[in-house]
């Protein structure tokens, strides 16, 4: 696994050859609250980054997810349909979402790294 | 439950413990409230039906209505039964327009000489503007400014409350009763939104931070947000007004018509008399019902209900988690043939179709303390 990257949207991607695995950042978990819903993707679904993914519902509310990058899902985290808390108490672990292969690769360098994220998070105050 | 008018933002008297104990703080009903604690709405609402929680209601508007025929007045604005109310009792009405539709719902408290009334704080000015309308000339209408609201909800509450007022352990459900505790002078109502026994406590704005500290003080009591107190009461089946609720639902469409005695239903006299009339004689056209998602994808408010072909019946206008349910759990609309508890009905949820079915409310049974 390589080194995480981010988004502005507060998604984290983990890379490891061209599979991409994504969830959502702690900071995103946080402001959310508990989580209770986890809509998830088709596996074989073509996306494109900035498409709607996913949807994280919280008890408060509903919240798209973006996909970070472009590519075919090739596995989504079926724990999640009875356990959506994984998100809250392992956002960056157990509680991710799916796993895409990446078609261009070259979308990852408008990502962050984890200093860019945990700067770009301070500045939301 | 958020509200983005741009007109800044009110502060209750508790709102500098809120920022301490690290709340989460959003705008509702033109007040900076707290949404959240750092435990989260889930823990706070179970913590709530297993012990008891502190919330903050104070942005709802407080009003005392005195005058000579104070409960007559009242009663050309309310469908409720007011007159027969006896010292200390309480009663939920509504505020109803000329059409029937609910202007606002209500709670009214008989104290000696004169009423008080809580009402909805996104709908306090609107109400207030209503009722100096109304019965400006009969009544003295004041608007209590300088007090905090406080609820203590859950089945521990009698007993931490009893520590500083034993005389809350002899109340019922629906009474109040003026008491000191340490030395401030609250009234107290043995009521509240979440289903379970327990308290809502007026005290002086000066005297609310260390009320609340106090309470909070107890080993059973967290504190606890809207977001909880939204929960609890979607739980207990009570409405929310501008909703679940509002001015184009009359009282029968929300299955309201239990708070209009045989009385006034007789004798009429409230705003909308002809129409909620008509509807109790031969039933409304569509009916508040319990809704529950067959899976676990919440149905928020504005999913629309169909039935098993497809064709809409009506719409959710309330909708969430249910902690104590474990699972989704909503309120809406339906016509009324379709309002049976388990009726299969199929709800839009971002386009897809999803199967729920009509349920009994409230789904938790409420604990009350009826004496």
């Amino acid at each position: 696994m390589s080194e995480m990257k981010f988004s502005e949207e507060h998604e984290w991607i983990s890379l490891d050859g061209d599979i991409a695995t994504i969830g959502i950042t702690d900071y995103a978990q946080e402001q959310l609250g508990d989580v209770v819903y986890v809509e998830l993707p088709q596996v074989g679904k073509q996306v494109k980054s900035g498409d709607d993914m996913a949807v994280v519902e919280s008890v408060k509310a509903a919240s798209e997810v973006y996909a970070p990058v472009s590519g075919e899902v090739t596995a989504v985290n079926e724990a999640l349909s009875d356990a959506p808390d994984a998100v809250n108490s392992d956002a960056l672990g157990a509680g991710w979402f799916v796993k895409i292969r990446l078609s261009d690769p070259s979308e990852l360098d408008k990502l962050m790294d984890q200093a860019a994220y945990a700067a770009f998070i301070a500045g939301l105050g | 439950m958020t509200d983005t008018s741009p007109e800044k933002l009110q502060r209750t008297a508790l709102f500098d413990l809120h920022v301490e104990m690290g709340a989460r703080m959003v705008p509702f009903a033109g007040y900076e409230m707290p949404v959240q604690f750092p435990g989260g709405i889930i823990a706070e609402h179970l913590h709530t039906r297993s012990r008891a929680s502190l919330f903050d209601i104070g942005h709802m508007g407080q009003v005392t209505l005195a005058g000579g025929d104070v409960a007559e007045a009242v009663e050309t604005v309310v469908p409720g039964d007011i007159q027969g109310l006896a010292p200390g009792a309480m009663r939920y009405t509504m505020l109803t327009s000329e059409t029937g539709g609910i202007l606002d719902d209500v709670i009214v408290t008989r104290a000696d000489d004169r009423l008080t009334m809580v009402v909805n704080g996104a709908r306090k000015a609107a109400d207030l503007d209503y009722l100096r309308d109304r019965l400006a000339g009969r009544l003295e209408i004041t608007h209590l400014k300088d007090r905090a609201l406080l609820a203590l909800q859950g089945p521990r509450a009698v007993d931490v409350l009893a520590r500083f007022a034993p005389a809350c352990r002899d109340m019922k459900f629906m009474t109040a009763q003026a008491m000191s505790i340490e030395g401030a002078e609250c009234m107290v109502a043995r009521a509240g939104y979440t289903g379970e026994d327990g308290f809502e406590i007026s005290a002086a704005n000066d005297a609310a931070p260390g009320l609340a500290r106090l309470l909070l003080g107890e080993e059973d009591v967290m504190a606890a947000g809207l977001g909880a107190r939204d929960t609890l009461r979607l739980e207990a089946g009570l409405c929310l007004y501008g909703h679940d609720i509002d001015t184009a639902t009359t009282p029968v469409e929300a299955r309201l018509g239990w708070t209009i005695s045989k009385r006034r239903r007789h004798e009429g006299g409230f705003p909308g008399a002809d129409i909620i009339r008509a509807q109790l004689a031969e039933g409304p056209k569509r009916k508040r019902v319990g809704i529950k998602p067959s899976g676990r994808a919440p149905a928020r408010e504005g999913t629309e209900i169909t039935d098993a072909e497809g064709r809409t019946i009506g719409e959710i206008t309330s909708g969430g988690f249910g902690p104590t349910v474990g699972g989704p759990v909503a309120m809406g609309y339906v016509e009324s043939g379709q309002a049976k508890p388990g009726t299969g009905v199929r709800l839009m949820v971002r386009g897809q179709a999803r199967a729920g079915e009509v349920a009994a409310l409230p789904f938790v049974p409420p604990r009350y303390h009826r004496g």
